[in-house]
């Protein structure tokens, strides 16, 4: 067990790398995904028909090969990112298309009278959205959104395929010098789960927290 | 641009794409029915057994959930071999990961089903004289695949698209196949053009097709 121990800062630094991926991808997901989820339920028609095919075309392929193909397509219009910037760009537009989804099913769960009522009123639409449809949606929002976090963290893994030294390359790195991979397959799997279930079991707290309300 | 495309040796080794897709298509396949099996079972034995049961099936649902599948994939092909007395080839240790991942879904996605359905028709069934084992074949199960068909579905194809990571492990499915004529023709961006649309387009088809089917079994 020693050598697993001994080679917990290098796996640190590919941990560290883990967590950098995943944050930029939930905040340009998380940006995204509320612009278009609104845009797709309040916008207007010729707004509608591009959102949706968006998100079906990016939720409709496996991040595997969305990772490839925006990783060797993009030098092919002249945009040469680096792999980091290319597999953040690839898991922020796949996680954007979930997270529309998401959007979607919080603002629709609002009944139609709410937004209404707010119209008579005489909100404007910006002000019915903050004041009247966010606060009430939000509740249905963020436990779907954890799970995509969830998922953005293990999605993550799948960077080491492009040569990202995150926590998985670092573990497949310490086993391709030791030839031990039982102990660290455990360890690393155990990291990884330390992360996610911190996350989602904050989202059941959260389910829990809200489940007072009634439809 | 000044890259020209070419499909040519796309197309002479298509047959590469083809069976990969059936390959995936049969993981897909394969590891749905077993993960069905366990599922069932342990949603079964989560809802009518005791505390020690119940955190058994929550570690395990919790545990394969939270960690990559892709470091499942891993531990199954390169991890769990090397303790000895195991061993297996490539295509059996995806679809051994494939269906425990499935399983740990389905467990959620029966449980959910066993407890939606409706309290009066167990009790019609105790009023007609059905023994527990009666209920549960003539009454809760198939109820309750009523209910579930729709997750069943979506977990299909979501199945679907993970085998694409069998790759990794050399499973001559359809990303394999594509990283094999990547690595035989240098056409990477036509490979990806031509498989991706196929992930795409299979998916969808199959998405449709089962929700058809479900309508067939519907209840009102």
């Amino acid at each position: 067990m020693l050598f697993a121990i001994q080679s917990l800062p290098f796996l640190w630094q590919g941990l560290l790398i883990t967590l950098e991926v995943s944050a930029l991808v939930v905040a340009f997901s998380l940006v995204g995904g509320v612009l278009l989820g609104v845009g797709i339920v309040y916008g207007p028609r010729w707004l509608y028909w591009p959102i949706r095919v968006y998100s079906d075309f990016f939720r409709g392929i496996p991040l595997l090969v969305l990772i490839f193909f925006i990783y060797y397509a993009l030098p092919l219009f002249s945009i040469n990112f680096t792999n980091f910037v290319s597999v953040v760009v690839a898991l922020a537009a796949f996680e954007t298309a979930h997270i529309i989804e998401v959007v979607r099913g919080a603002l629709q769960s609002i009944p139609r009278g709410q937004n209404e009522a707010a119209k008579t009123i005489g909100l404007r639409f910006s002000q019915r959205l903050l004041y009247v449809i966010a606060p009430q949606a939000v509740r249905r929002f963020l436990p779907p959104w954890i799970n995509a976090v969830v998922d953005t963290v293990k999605g993550s893994a799948l960077v080491s395929l492009v040569g990202i030294v995150d926590l998985m390359l670092a573990i497949q790195q310490v086993i391709g010098r030791t030839y031990r991979p039982m102990p660290l397959y455990v360890l690393g799997a155990v990291m990884y789960f330390a992360i996610n279930y911190s996350l989602s079991s904050a989202s059941r707290r959260l389910e829990a927290r809200f489940a007072y309300i009634r439809e | 641009m000044r890259y020209h495309l070419d499909f040519g040796f796309i197309w002479k080794y298509f047959d590469k794409l083809a069976w990969g897709l059936v390959l995936s298509l049969e993981l897909a396949l394969v590891s749905i029915l077993i993960g069905m099996a366990i599922g069932l079972s342990l949603a079964l034995a989560h809802t009518s057994g005791g505390r020690a049961v119940r955190s058994v099936v929550a570690g395990y649902v919790e545990f394969i959930r939270n960690v990559p599948l892709l470091l499942l994939v891993y531990l199954v092909f390169y991890g769990v071999p090397s303790i000895e007395g195991f061993a297996y080839d490539a295509t059996t240790s995806f679809v051994i990961t494939l269906s425990v991942y499935a399983g740990a879904t389905l467990v959620e996605v029966f449980r959910a089903g066993l407890t939606a359905v409706p309290r009066g028709l167990i009790d019609a069934g105790k009023a007609i004289g059905l023994t527990g084992w009666q209920r549960l074949i003539w009454v809760r199960l198939p109820t309750m695949f009523r209910i579930v068909l729709p997750s069943l579905s979506n977990a299909f194809v979501s199945l679907f698209k993970d085998t694409s990571l069998a790759s990794v492990i050399a499973v001559p499915e359809l990303t394999y196949g594509a990283q094999w004529i990547n690595t035989n023709s240098f056409r990477i961006i036509e490979v990806w053009a031509v498989t991706a649309p196929m992930y795409l387009v299979t998916g969808y088809s199959l998405l449709f097709l089962l929700q058809r089917l479900e309508r067939r079994f519907v209840v009102h």
